[in-house]
């Protein structure tokens, strides 16, 4: 339960961090614009934040602009990145061995020590995504203990959306563009500074230190109309419901050949979904043979690897990985999760090279009534 | 292996009975610069380690000279572009058990291979380049190893990784086949977070049809992938190219990303031609 609105000037954001680094949390990580784009980085203080920055979001483009007069640090939808990187490692080791004197091995496994750390800006659809990745890797009989080292050190600071990107439809799957839930703390940006609440009692703690006033109903008016503004202004959809039998009952379309002629099977979706999480593993044995490294990485259901089996490929054709992908996502993910795997950050839209769209995509398999063409 | 019943045994079946001793490897050059070689050179310690572990009989860059020795072991360096090399890459082959190309040149044909796309060859670069021409002894085409014999593995790259080329050893030593990683850049790039150049700049890179293994170098410093480990598994090359298109580019500067290091690989001359024959 979400405590009473307080107001936090734009003047003391650098209050909030020492707040955080007092409660314990002593890295912060927070959005920066590098390489131009918005990415979570590192920061020391608010002067790191994208101040002034908006984003231009489109299939298969993303710029990032400066308005000069911009006080608001944080008008702009999310980059490629989101908390997928903190939590589930691009890459890391799960365990090492060494051959010991009788010839045998010796496993040990890795240092799961994480520095306590504040993530600044977390949005809507990366806590939606969060709480998927929370229920595969930690909700099961086998939780992950990589996983849970990493999802422990870290305290949550949301920012509500209030400027989605062209290519955002988070309303459409009911993930945002507010943060319900899943956060320490919660933040609206207005121009004088932030209403914020409380969602954990670590939340609490750092606000609490702060000592400030109550937002007035005025400033939480205006941070909820920018948050109904935000959904309302957003142009894509999709159909949150489950869409497993609908797309089963097209697998034969003609359409998965028409994206299979645009996808580059490159698996820059998969990478930027905040909910997709395949991997491999594989080991990295030292030149003298005498220990190795087992590792954990990324991997993607549009290579060609990920469906070897037996001495063969299930999808070697792209129309495949894709339908495979998209099935996946949309279909089978009920069953396994209660609800869909897309939480509507429009990612893999803007970060596919070819800008390939999930909602057109979507669209257009569905207009057609039945499976034939 | 087969025994042979003959008396007269080859190099490769002596190699064979022997018993308990460190494999033999050889590192042979042809038509190349010799960076991917410098794969061994530079790996300073791990090289030393190397030579702990295997019997290094013919490397001509780093010294041990035995070109003609069987070996178990034969990494190959440079793609075939004279009639000399197209006998000696036969010997190479019977003399060795199993047999790596090394790098873009060796895999592919690398840069040389441009040569291939002319009317008459060699000739007319030989001329303009060489005071006294008639010393060139060169065939028209240069081409990777694999058309003239066979070979067991592909090592990718202009140069080649070192990482890579120590795994592939490692591997072999375990008595396994050493696995490559065909994907496309873009999955490692992402791996290490790097920002996409082509999405949030516009640059033409050509990592989504590229192979593997660099390491993302060029992308970790803002700038587009120019495919030097040549084409990945199942590369969409008509779509990026549409797309390179669609970001502005001349159908004669399309043609030409799929046109330099790596311009012989079969994915990229056909994306070449298509594009050429537009421009």
């Amino acid at each position: 339960m979400a405590t009473s609105a307080l107001f936090l000037p734009r003047s003391s954001v650098d209050s909030l961090f020492d707040a955080l680094r007092d409660q314990g949390f002593s890295r912060l990580v927070g959005p920066v614009a590098r390489d131009g784009a918005i990415v979570y980085r590192e920061i020391a203080s608010a002067a790191d934040l994208p101040r002034g920055m908006r984003d231009r979001q489109a299939p298969g483009t993303y710029r990032l602009e400066t308005q000069h007069d911009g006080v608001r640090m944080f008008s702009w939808a999310n980059g490629p990145q989101a908390l997928k990187p903190l939590t589930f490692a691009p890459r890391e080791p799960l365990w090492r061995c060494a051959r010991d004197e009788s010839g045998g091995l010796t496993f040990a496994d890795v240092e799961r020590e994480h520095e306590p750390t504040a993530v600044i800006g977390v949005r809507a659809c990366d806590l939606a995504a969060l709480q998927i990745h929370q229920q595969h890797f930690l909700e099961s009989p086998y939780p992950d203990p990589h996983y849970a080292a990493r999802r422990a050190s870290l305290f949550l600071v949301a920012v509500h959306c209030s400027h989605p990107a062209d290519t955002c439809f988070c309303a459409s799957t009911g993930d945002g563009p507010r943060a319900e839930s899943g956060y320490d703390l919660a933040m609206s940006e207005l121009d004088e500074g932030f209403v914020v609440t409380a969602g954990t009692d670590p939340g609490r703690a750092v606000l609490a230190s702060l000592g400030l006033g109550a937002a007035s109903s005025l400033q939480r008016e205006e941070a909820d109309r920018e948050v109904a503004a935000a959904a309302r202004g957003q142009g894509r959809s999709l159909p949150s419901r489950n869409l497993k039998d609908a797309l089963y009952a097209r697998l034969e379309h003609p359409h998965w050949d028409h994206v299979g002629r645009r996808c580059l099977s490159c698996g820059n979706c998969t990478a930027v979904c905040p909910t997709c999480f395949c991997h491999a593993e594989q080991d990295a044995p030292a030149l003298n043979g005498e220990s190795a490294e087992h590792l954990r990485q990324w991997d993607s259901c549009f290579t060609a690897v990920h469906s070897y089996m037996g001495h063969f490929l299930v999808r070697e054709e792209t129309r495949l990985r894709y339908r495979q992908w998209l099935t996946h996502k949309l279909g089978s993910w009920h069953e396994q999760y209660g609800r869909s795997g897309c939480v509507g950050c429009g990612r893999c839209i803007a970060w596919c090279p070819v800008g390939i769209d999930i909602t057109a995509e979507v669209a257009t398999l569905m207009e057609s009534g039945d499976a034939q063409p | 292996m087969k025994a042979s019943a003959r008396t007269q045994t080859t190099a490769l079946e002596r190699l064979n009975a022997r018993e308990n001793a460190r494999p033999r490897v050889a590192v042979h050059k042809f038509s190349s610069c010799d960076g991917c070689q410098l794969a061994f050179i530079n790996a300073g310690e791990a090289l030393l380690e190397l030579a702990q572990l295997v019997e290094i009989v013919h490397f001509a860059e780093a010294g041990p000279m035995d070109p003609e020795a069987a070996v178990d072991i034969a990494f190959v360096e440079g793609s075939i572009s004279t009639p000399d090399e197209a006998e000696r890459i036969q010997a190479v082959r019977a003399n060795s058990r199993f047999l790596v190309s090394l790098g873009a040149c060796a895999t592919s044909g690398g840069l040389q291979a441009l040569r291939n796309f002319n009317a008459d060859g060699a000739t007319g670069w030989t001329e303009a380049v060489y005071a006294q021409p008639e010393f060139i002894d060169s065939l028209d085409t240069a081409t990777p190893v694999a058309e003239h014999v066979k070979v067991d593995l592909e090592l990718w790259g202009c140069p080649v990784n070192a990482r890579q080329v120590f795994q592939a050893v490692r591997q072999l030593l375990f008595g396994v086949e050493p696995v490559v990683d065909k994907d496309k850049l873009c999955v490692e790039c992402k791996r290490q977070q790097h920002v996409c150049v082509l999405v949030a700049q516009g640059i033409p890179c050509m990592g989504p049809v590229t192979h593997t293994g660099c390491g993302a170098l060029c992308p970790a410093f803002g700038r587009d992938c120019y495919a030097c480990f040549g084409p990945a598994e199942n590369p969409n090359t008509a779509s990026l190219a549409r797309r390179f298109d669609g970001l502005g580019l001349m159908p004669e500067s399309v043609a030409q990303r799929f046109h330099f290091i790596n311009s012989h690989a079969p994915a990229f001359r056909a994306e070449w031609l298509a594009w050429k024959e537009r421009s």
